[in-house]
């Protein structure tokens, strides 16, 4: 009885670079002989033979974790975190430099969408090569053929040779043969960053399908909101390695918040000459916390989320207001508000103060948001006074879990926007003509 | 939910011995002849002629070598009229040339499919060898026509044809996997071979007959080129010449040495292929 679809045990691969030489390396046949050569003529003249180190890549190291069946987990991390060779040795293209991997059924990989098309071939004929390519038997792809060819839209085409396709009607025909693969275990590579937005909620959604049908899959992808989305679990990878495996919303927001370099906290200390602020009023910390006061790295969509300033007044002359302005990944400015308390009106005592703008659920899109902070004073000229500004100061996750209840619906393509507000609709059908 | 019906594959470092895996080669074996399929369908595509070269190519060097070796050199043709003794001697040259040539170039044409699918890799050359084979079948009618023209019946012995392809087929397929494995690393493998089939062709009795070769020690060492045994052996069958005799038995070993060692280099080669291509 076996509970693991997939596992992995201290698996390792070592890649050399570049242009190291030895006999059955890499370079051209006449670097070989002249090496050979030169070897034999050191050892001739009774000098050591040269010892060439090799450089290396350790291109995954001691990468060891089991997925159960019908897990779908992400994997995510920077370009050469190594990624793409885990799903290489998983699919068995190439074999690891050390330790095991053994997985349980059928697998499927989908490193690319139409590996093996040829384009003088027709679209029906691409249907049968590819699909015995992937692993599909003949019988098998005469069943599935004319879904196939629904589902990818170009029935109007299927005889015409693929080479007179558009790029957009290749992709879609060479999704459909992948799409109907079924594999116990199924490893896709970045299919999506290929195709407009119509193909990619179709893979999205086609995906949708497949994890609900019990199946295993890794995903990598650099498409954060899909894999959490998608993903119940993700694996984080750097430079080979395996460095968070867990939730994939907190995987997702650890990677992402530590590529801003910014975290759903800050902190200075009392003593801290650099933390914002002056001799009126400095701040000590600002936190992303949720309902219950916690903080948090990510945060449903659906649920409120409360940026959380915390300041010292030293010289109570003057009032201060907390200010917030929200950005997104893309840099666009998502808002910005300030606390219309009429408190703020007069000048504060001095002391420790807390003060925590909520934001509600379903307003923000998803991604990641970056919050500014600052305390100001109106002057009587209509002019700001900033004591203290904290720009970036900390960065937070916003996640669809995609079991509605969100402005999304159903649709699982690319939402833009800075914000997505759920709104109430009225719709009056009009009696007259 | 029980998975233990489920195989289980275990994906491990190399061990340096080659795994010969010929099973999986038989589970694979639909896209074998995918991949035939594909190599025949397309190879004429967007051409005047179409399937017309695979005649073409076999009658246009008929002609040349009747004219340079038949007319000018006046070599010999073991009593058969000069065309028909060339062309059967070019048949099965240009199906062992091809396999060989296309075999040798299959992994390296085939990158994409290597470093993104799995397979048996060993699919990749055989399949590219195998597809060579319709354009034998289809020349061979050129062949029929010309034996009906010279009035020249094939004897009993053409039952034995089968096995001289093979012959040719095997040394095609053991000298393509090395020069396929090697390619992978050594792209001088693609400059090499115009050249060495080019020597092979002059070495092997294409133009000439062996009968030029008198004495059985002379001829048992031509044997070591198992075309030389193969086409002896289609003259034999289709026009009575003098049968191969004691050029077989060389051609026989030299060609299963070939493909025996051919195929655990390629094996051992394999898991770098991807890294590496």
């Amino acid at each position: 009885m076996s509970s693991e679809a997939i596992r992995l045990e201290r698996l390792g691969k070592q890649y050399r670079l570049g242009e190291a030489r030895g006999a059955f390396t890499y370079g051209s046949l006449r670097d070989t002989v002249a090496q050979a050569a030169s070897t034999s003529w050191r050892r001739l003249r009774g000098a050591a033979p040269a010892r060439r180190e090799v450089p290396t890549l350790w291109a995954l190291r001691d990468v060891s974790f089991t997925v159960a069946p019908g897990e779908v987990v992400g994997i995510i991390g920077r370009n050469g975190a190594g990624k793409s060779t885990l799903l290489k040795i998983l699919s068995r293209i190439t074999r690891p430099t050390v330790g095991t991997a053994e997985f349980h059924g059928r697998l499927g990989s989908l490193l690319e969408v139409g590996t093996g098309f040829h384009p003088e071939l027709s679209g029906r004929d691409n249907i049968y090569l590819n699909g015995a390519i992937l692993g599909m038997r003949r019988a098998e792809i005469q069943r599935k053929f004319d879904d196939i060819v629904d589902f990818s839209g170009v029935r109007a085409f299927i005889d015409t040779p693929v080479k007179r396709y558009s790029s957009g009607m290749y992709v879609r025909l060479a999704f459909a043969v992948a799409a109907h693969l079924e594999p116990d275990i199924l490893v896709i590579d970045e299919v999506l960053a290929v195709g407009d937005a119509a193909f990619q909620k179709q893979c999205l959604g086609k995906m949708q399908e497949v994890s609900r049908t019990g199946r295993t899959i890794l995903f990598v992808s650099h498409n954060m909101p899909a894999v959490t989305r998608l993903c119940q679990r993700a694996l984080l990878l750097a430079d080979g390695a395996v460095v968070q495996d867990g939730p994939a919303e907190q995987v997702v927001a650890r990677y992402l918040t530590s590529e801003l370099g910014t975290t759903a906290l800050r902190e200075w200390a009392s003593d801290d000459p650099a933390a914002p602020g002056n001799e009126w009023v400095r701040l000590r910390a600002v936190r992303v916390v949720d309902e219950h006061g916690h903080t948090v790295e990510s945060v449903d969509v659906r649920r409120p989320v409360g940026i959380e300033i915390a300041f010292e007044v030293k010289r109570g002359e003057q009032p201060f207001v907390p200010g917030i302005a929200l950005m997104n990944d893309q840099g666009s400015a998502v808002f910005s508000a300030m606390d219309t308390d009429p408190r703020w009106r007069q000048p504060c005592e001095p002391g420790r103060y807390t003060s925590t703008a909520w934001i509600p659920g379903n307003l923000l899109n998803e991604g990641t948001i970056v919050a500014s902070i600052a305390l100001g004073t109106f002057t009587p000229g209509g002019k700001t006074l900033r004591h203290a500004t904290a720009n970036d100061a900390v960065a937070f996750q916003v996640i669809d879990p995609g079991e509605g209840g969100t402005a999304r619906g159903d649709y699982a393509g690319v939402w833009s926007a800075p914000v997505r507000p759920l709104l109430d609709w009225v719709t009056e059908r009009s009696t007259r003509p | 939910m029980s998975e233990t019906s489920l195989p289980v594959t275990r994906v491990v470092p190399p061990t340096g011995w080659a795994e010969l895996r010929l099973a999986e080669l038989v589970e694979y074996r639909e896209l074998a002849a995918f991949l035939v399929w594909r190599d025949v369908k397309v190879r004429y595509k967007q051409t005047a002629l179409g399937v017309a070269w695979a005649i073409l190519q076999p009658l246009a060097t008929m002609v040349l070598f009747t004219i340079v070796f038949g007319r000018l050199a006046g070599l010999p043709s073991d009593g058969t009229p000069y065309p028909l003794f060339a062309l059967v001697g070019l048949l099965p040259w240009q199906v062992f040339a091809g396999s060989l040539t296309g075999a040798a170039q299959s992994l390296v044409g085939s990158a994409g499919l290597i470093t993104k699918v799995y397979f048996p890799r060993l699919v990749v050359p055989l399949a590219s060898a195998l597809a060579t084979l319709v354009d034998f079948f289809v020349a061979s009618i050129v062949l029929a026509g010309l034996m009906a023209y010279y009035r020249v019946m094939p004897t009993a012995a053409v039952v034995t044809l089968p096995l001289f392809l093979a012959l040719a087929l095997t040394t095609a397929l053991g000298v393509g996997l090395w020069f396929a494995a090697l390619n992978v690393r050594y792209r001088d493998v693609q400059y090499v071979l115009p050249f060495f089939m080019q020597l092979w062709l002059f070495a092997s009795p294409v133009a000439y007959s062996t009968s030029l070769i008198h004495s059985p020690l002379a001829r048992a060492v031509y044997g070591l080129n198992p075309m030389a045994g193969a086409i002896q052996g289609f003259r034999w069958a289709l026009l009575g010449a003098p049968p191969p005799g004691v050029l077989l038995w060389p051609s026989v070993a030299v060609a299963a040495a070939l493909f025996l060692s051919g195929l655990f280099f390629f094996k051992r080669m394999e898991e770098t292929f991807a890294d590496v291509i």
